[in-house]
């Protein structure tokens, strides 16, 4: 076992436990319209605005399929590096809810529009590890009850219903709640960059069902339990940790995992039992008599390949080869479309080593610190880019340079405004600055004498300098300066 | 009976067209015939006031000599079409007080082309039945008698309010659907023809459904020339409906050329059934030598799976049936009976809003999709099913068309079989080979039977080759030559 495996074990009263996970993550495709009608997919509507008379399973009412959610199903495929099956099967799934009109929910069971595939997966340190990919098929939301309208009765909202969504399966590759986390941040970004899903959790565009279960490590796989419909990413790993000390513990004490399915409360963070593989409905899947099934031709698979924009993983590797950046920078630079986007913006016109520095640093700094996303920033790329082209041609120091961009991110101006406005251009005449280090020399004859002996300390002598320049004298310069005239090396 | 009554569809239409009737005679006639009729219960709504509207638009048309294929024709319209504005219920409790906001896409069409909607006709609830006996509505009585009897007989099941009321002249044709045997056996009971055509051919939309890949819809007429000029009006692709087959539609009529000289028609060995009474097999070979005498060559044929057609279907149709039937819970619309919560809810509604018919088929069908039943019931019902289609397939190499009796027996007594379903569902065994391999079938009336009841020829099509069906069964109707009627002892 590696260093970074044992690392992952939960430690147990008995020893050392590993926790196996696997993820179901269901994805609202982007479209404009349902699965298989024609109402709209707008969130946010009065309810019941977007149904037809399709969604609210009238009768005599059939499904037909959109031609857009396969299409997407299809390119996610593609960006999940999984097979594309040209003929797969929609069946219906039997049970009754008041939220569900057909009765029955049409999912693919035994024929997905995809299937194995693998997503690498991004590890703290710049370590990467591959999630296999079971299957991804494509399957009908549900309405949405709401319960606390009315003293005595439910309502319930069909605008979800029929929503297209891709379940995405993935096999047991995962061994901690930062591996299980660091997947569906990566499956987000992948389909954000194909533009498949918005991956907005907080909207229910994406929620993952869990499977947990433990084992010490080297045996075959433990009992699990699969905990429902978690809605962050925070949550996922919540849930995980708590659901697999709960086993280890039940385990430790004597007694034994049942196969259950879980509901992780937020309130409480602990999962607590839904029902038993005892209780588990029988969906009496079979394929749906209204649809045939679906087939479409290899060509049509090849000309949406074609379209694929670049992904995290291939951007990645660019970023590394073209910016010579370093793994890490790159894997946070690529985490997010938008934010590789932003940053490839700035690259382009400055230098892409500052530029990440920038990026990564003092400007998600700033967003974080401000609760903003980079679309809502008040700094564009280009201005980013004037700042480091600043610090590069002399006209500030970098210090003054993050003064700067608190003021850019503050007012929205450009960067050589506010150097001009507040007069921080950078003093690079030599007798002014030789001015202030003869000052600063004459002032402090006693550490004139310490430095003798200890070289460093002409550290102290430029912090001095700068001071008294309000960081506007060119460091380099003062550096010679000070060397020259202390008498001692400057490349301490 | 008034001379306009006494109408062939054909001659009406050219009447209609050459102006010497009116649209509003004539379906003043008919709504004096339908209300004179109610003894017979073959309407369960009567839309007079909505034809006579109807009629005069449509006269206004003809007058300019305008108007379309069945313009101002009168028509009696199944339960099971959703009819937009007009309470559509498919018989069935559940359904109580259902209006549709829509037009089924079959209906739409025989309004485009200028018919006249006379009313809502009864059926079995949700046409699942062979006696129009399981309908909500209460039984409908075949207008004929046996003879010197004065038993209340059965028009056949499950479009007995569309066949009896094209016996009895209350519609000029009706629209009927077709799972099992729907179409043709009630034809073969009351002495008119109806025909199945093709699965695919008429669009689904709008059509209560029963058993999504059983289901057709088809005329009931007097004469096969009607039966064409109705299916025309019917068919179509129709992208609402994915099961629709994009396909011309031709022009039936101009198919019943008289001409069936080298046509080959095949006898299949394996429907002289055990126990088939004598004057069916007599009117069968009857049927054999009037096609002969017209030039056709008979071949023998074998379809050697007929035997599990039946079993499959029953496994088949109530599968699908169960969860079609889903949908009617109680949550949006139709029947709702409170509960204590909402599995109450369903329970109640759904054991008062369903009859004792549909009952057997939801749990029969749900029997068989179960976990663990599926695979021994409803796979290898799928499977026989290919062997029934390969079966036909193989006979369509050596013959054009398949000649068989309609129905085992001449119509039965109400009540004589609604306590043995088994036999009840004995009636379909030769028309739901034809469903179960998706084919077209034609029953016409050939002959009485002892008693002095109908009895019809089935003759089944290659897919899409209604043409063929159709010539055949224009010589076939022809040679019968039969006019018998019943006497109009309903008559208020």
């Amino acid at each position: 076992m590696t260093q970074e495996a044992a690392s992952k074990l939960i430690e147990g009263a008995t020893g050392a436990w590993e926790v196996v996970i696997g993820l179901e993550v269901h994805a609202q495709i982007s479209s404009n319209a349902k699965l298989f009608s024609g109402a709209s997919t707008e969130f946010g509507a009065e309810p019941n605005q977007n149904v037809s008379l399709v969604d609210a399973a009238m009768p005599g009412m059939l499904p037909v399929i959109n031609k857009k959610c396969v299409e997407q199903a299809v390119r996610t495929g593609l960006g999940l590096k999984a097979q594309i099956n040209l003929r797969s099967v929609f069946d219906r799934k039997n049970y009754f809810y008041p939220d569900l009109p057909q009765g029955y929910q049409i999912s693919q069971y035994k024929h997905p529009i995809v299937g194995e595939g693998a997503v690498l997966i991004d590890l703290p340190g710049g370590e990467m590890k591959t999630v296999g990919i079971e299957r991804l098929h494509m399957e009908q939301d549900a309405g949405k009850s709401l319960h606390d309208q009315h003293p005595s009765m439910s309502f319930v909202d069909l605008n979800r219903s029929g929503v297209a969504l891709m379940e995405i399966v993935t096999k047991p590759d995962m061994r901690s709640s930062e591996e299980a986390q660091a997947f569906v941040r990566k499956l987000r970004a992948i389909l954000r960059y194909l533009g498949t899903c918005d991956g907005n959790m907080e909207q229910g565009s994406m929620r993952a069902d869990v499977n947990v279960s433990v084992r010490k490590p080297g045996e075959p796989f433990g009992t699990r339990c699969e905990i429902k419909n978690v809605n962050s990413i925070r949550f996922v790993g919540l849930a995980i940790e708590y659901e697999a000390r709960r086993q280890i513990d039940l385990i430790e004490d004597g007694g034994t995992v049942d196969q259950e399915t879980r509901l992780f409360d937020i309130k409480t963070g602990k999962t607590r039992s839904m029902r038993s593989k005892e209780e588990a409905h029988d969906y009496r899947y079979f394929p749906d008599p209204d649809l045939l099934p679906l087939v479409f031709s290899q060509e049509w698979v090849d000309e949406i390949a074609k379209g694929l924009p670049e992904l995290p993983d291939e951007k990645r590797e660019r970023f590394i080869r073209e910016y010579a950046l370093s793994p890490y920078d790159a894997s946070v630079l690529v985490s997010e479309k938008a934010i590789a986007s932003f940053y490839e913006e700035v690259a382009e016109t400055s230098d892409p080593k500052a530029a990440a520095n920038w990026v990564t640093g003092d400007f998600f700094g700033a967003l974080n610190k401000a609760g903003l996303t980079i679309e809502s920033s008040p700094v564009s790329a280009k201005q980013l880019s004037e700042l480091i082209n600043l610090i590069q041609d002399g006209t500030i120091s970098g210090r003054i340079a993050k003064e700067v961009f608190e003021l850019m991110f503050d007012s929205g101006d450009d960067p050589a405004k506010i150097v001009e406005e507040k007069g921080l251009r950078q003093v690079t005449d030599t007798g002014a600055i030789e001015k202030a280090v003869d000052e600063v020399i004459a002032a402090n004859p006693d550490k004139v004498e310490q430095v003798k002996e200890k070289p460093k300390m002409i550290g102290w002598f430029v912090g001095q300098v700068m001071k008294s320049t309000s960081g506007k004298a060119n460091p380099q310069t003062v550096n010679e300066l000070l060397a020259e005239k202390l008498g001692v090396s400057s490349d301490n | 009976m008034t001379d306009l009554t006494k109408l062939t569809l054909a001659e009406a239409r050219d009447k209609l067209k050459a102006k010497e009737i009116t649209s509003s005679e004539l379906t003043g006639a008919y709504i004096k015939e339908m209300e004179g009729a109610r003894a017979l219960n073959a309407y369960v709504l009567e839309t007079a006031d909505k034809a006579a509207e109807m009629a005069k638009a449509s006269d206004a048309r003809l007058q300019k000599g305008e108007g379309g294929p069945l313009e101002g024709i009168p028509l009696g319209i199944k339960d099971l079409f959703c009819t937009e504005g007009v309470r559509t219920t498919a018989c069935s409790h559940i359904l109580d007080g259902f209006t549709p906001t829509y037009e089924s896409t079959v209906t739409s069409q025989l309004w485009r082309d200028g018919a006249v909607m006379l009313g809502k006709l009864n059926n079995d609830e949700f046409a699942m039945g062979s006696s129009n006996e399981t309908s909500y509505y209460g039984a409908v009585t075949n207008p004929w008698k046996g003879k010197g009897e004065d038993k209340a007989l059965v028009p056949g099941g499950s479009s007995g309010g569309s066949s009896a009321a094209v016996a009895a002249r209350t519609a000029l044709a009706a629209t009927a659907t077709d799972t099992g045997g729907s179409i043709r056996q009630p034809a073969a009971f009351t002495g008119t023809v109806g025909i199945k055509p093709t699965y695919g051919r008429c669009s689904r939309w709008g059509i209560v459904a029963f058993a999504s890949s059983l289901d057709q819809a088809g005329p009931i007429t007097r004469t096969v020339r009607d039966a064409a000029i109705m299916l025309k009006s019917m068919s179509g692709y129709d992208p609402k409906d994915s099961t629709s087959v994009d396909q011309p539609v031709p022009d039936f009529e101009k198919a019943l050329t008289g001409d069936i000289k080298g046509l080959k028609v095949g006898i299949p060995r394996e429907y002289r059934v055990e126990g088939m009474p004598e004057e069916i097999e007599k009117l069968w070979t009857q049927g054999i030598d009037w096609l002969k005498a017209a030039g056709a060559e008979i071949v023998d044929v074998s379809l050697p799976h007929t035997k599990y057609a039946l079993p499959a279907y029953y496994i088949v149709a109530p599968a699908e049936a169960s969860s079609n039937l889903a949908r009617y819970d109680g949550v949006r619309y139709g029947l709702r009976v409170e509960g204590k919560d909402i599995t109450d809810m369903y329970e109640k509604t759904r054991a008062a809003g369903f009859g004792a018919e549909v009952k057997r088929r939801v749990l029969i069908g749900t029997y068989v999709l179960s976990a663990g039943y599926y695979d021994a019931y409803y796979i290898k019902a799928q499977k026989i099913r290919t062997l029934i289609a390969q079966d036909f397939k193989q006979a369509y190499e050596k013959v054009d068309v398949l000649l068989t009796p309609t129905a085992p027996s001449d119509a039965f007594g109400i009540g004589e079989k609604t306590d043995d379903p088994l036999s009840m569902y004995l009636n379909d065994v030769f028309t739901v080979t034809v469903n179960l391999a998706g084919l077209p079938g034609i029953s016409l009336p050939a002959g009485l039977s002892a008693r002095g009841l109908p009895l019809g020829l089935q003759l089944i099509g290659r897919a899409f080759d209604e043409e063929t069906l159709l010539r055949t069964a224009g010589v076939l109707e022809e040679a019968a030559g039969f006019n018998a009627e019943p006497d109009a002892w309903w008559r208020a």
